[in-house]
């Protein structure tokens, strides 16, 4: 479903990403960790081009991103992202939100993308919410209606960055119950996260990240009580 | 000293019309300034330094010089150019829209700057291409932010277009140097113009604060 070969990504003289090579397949939830400034960021952001790829490749179903001639527009609507800074339009009400790529991209019609919308609220437990603006929600709520907002375009693949990061401790639950419900249903989610509990749960394989490499990945378990690496044991030693 | 409200209303019928070509000033070169501000905007902001290059001149020259010369010059040299004649109207309308155009590029560049990162991401995203983006998430936003600066902008338009009446455009201040000559007072003729721009200027003002107030959500 996703491949990544031999991707490297610099800014400028920084490399940020040296040679990341990893395969997800369909149904498959990855959760990526590491320390601060290891690139999971940047390497989540280069699944859907929001980085520009400096050398290997990135391949969805595929298509391949690093290739001029792929339409990455349309790539993106097979790929949703959760941002740790819910980027919801302020100047549109939360069904707006929710309705306007799939109107203005997907060409669905008005009527249908709200009873869309509606159906994806109640989802994540906010029908009531569908007309007030964003800056009236909560944290969790802005969270839960972002993560709406993406699945409106029907995605085959989640990337989410950090989604509880930025929530107050008693709002992290509530997100990630939406996630760990998206997870049951079978969705591919890349997942970057501090929280070890979610990866050890809901993970399938769990990808430790350091200096721009992959460092060591494996399934939750195994990872978090036989780690192998030295930088691994030293990392999980603090997070946990 | 007396003031003399009958020579006022003696001559309220050219006050008049002066002031119908000042708002007709006004407006096409609000029109025209703002459109032409907005390509400027953009193309000062494309990515290739190169092409962004001129859009940046064009700014410096006409943020760097006084208005007064630039209408002379496009009247006395810039339109006979073209047209083979001058027209004090057609200049004043070009001289108002190339100034204001370079002002409210910047107003419009720095509120699409100063729209977060994140929201063209977002739109990115979720699969809209960049056009799609900006017509939709960045400058309704960025409207909103640049209605204040814009509406000083227009302000400043509006007062500028007194200068007109220095190329014989038969405008508000034209006709009230007009009275000062026919009539030799000074009081009466400048007052009476101070008047007519202050309730120009502040019908804008409340115009564009109630427009801020529609488009004020959340
Ligand atoms: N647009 C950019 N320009 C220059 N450097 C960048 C840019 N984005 C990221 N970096 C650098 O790349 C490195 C990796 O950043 P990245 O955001 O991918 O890390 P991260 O693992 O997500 O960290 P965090 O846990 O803090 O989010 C950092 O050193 C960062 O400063
Ligand atoms: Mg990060």
């Amino acid at each position: 479903m996703i491949k990544v070969r031999n991707l490297k990504k610099s800014f400028g003289h920084h490399e940020v990403l040296k040679n990341i090579n990893v395969s997800v397949q369909p149904q498959e939830v990855v959760v990526v960790i590491g320390p601060s400034g290891s690139g999971k960021s940047t390497f989540l952001r280069c699944i859907n081009l929001l980085e520009t790829i400096s050398d290997g490749h990135v391949y969805i179903e595929g298509i391949d991103l690093a290739d001029k001639k792929t339409d990455i527009n349309k790539v993106r609507t097979e790929v949703g992202m959760v941002f740790q800074q819910f980027n919801l339009f302020p100047h549109k009400t939360v069904i707006e939100n929710i309705m306007l790529s799939p109107m203005k991209v997907r060409k669905v019609a008005a009527e249908q993308a709200r009873e869309k919308g509606l159906a994806l609220l109640r989802k994540v437990g906010l029908e009531d919410k569908a007309d007030a603006y964003p800056d009236s929600l909560s944290g969790g709520q802005k969270q839960r209606v972002a993560i709406a907002r993406a699945l409106a375009m029907e995605p085959k693949i989640m990337l989410f960055d950090e989604p509880t990061s930025a929530l107050d401790p008693e709002m992290v639950g509530e997100v990630l119950e939406v996630m760990k419900q998206l997870a049951k249903e079978g969705m591919t989610m890349v997942v970057v996260t501090h929280e070890m509990g979610f990866a050890r749960e809901v993970g399938d394989r769990v990808i430790f990240m350091d200096g721009g490499f992959i460092v060591e990945e494996n399934v939750p378990s195994e990872l978090f009580e036989n780690p192998k690496e030295e930088r691994t044991i030293s990392f999980l030693s603090k997070v946990l | 000293m007396d003031f003399r409200f009958d020579l006022i209303s003696e001559y309220s019928s050219f006050f008049l019309k002066g002031t119908m070509l000042t708002i007709g000033l006004s407006i096409a070169s609000i029109l025209f300034g703002t459109i032409l501000g907005l390509l400027i905007g953009l193309g000062k902001m494309m990515k290739n330094n190169f092409l962004a290059q001129p859009f940046a001149w064009y700014i410096v020259f006409f943020r760097g010089t006084p208005f007064l010369v630039q209408i002379l010059l496009i009247h006395f040299a810039v339109v006979p150019l073209f047209l083979g004649k001058t027209n004090a109207i057609v200049a004043a309308i070009l001289a108002l829209s190339f100034c204001s155009a370079a002002y409210i590029a910047e107003i419009f560049r720095a509120g699409i700057q100063s729209i977060d990162r994140g929201q063209m991401e977002a739109a990115r995203s979720l699969g809209m291409n960049h056009l799609q983006a900006m017509r939709y998430v960045i400058l309704p936003q960025a409207f909103k932010r640049m209605i204040p600066p814009l509406g000083n902008e227009f302000i400043v338009l509006i007062k500028d277009s007194s200068l007109a009446a220095l190329i014989a455009a038969p405008e508000l201040m034209y006709w009230g140097r007009a009275m000062q000559g026919q009539y030799f007072r000074v009081w009466e003729p400048y007052l009476t113009a101070a008047v007519i721009y202050l309730l120009l200027t502040l019908s804008l003002s409340f115009l564009l604060t109630k427009l801020e107030r529609r488009l004020a959500t959340g």
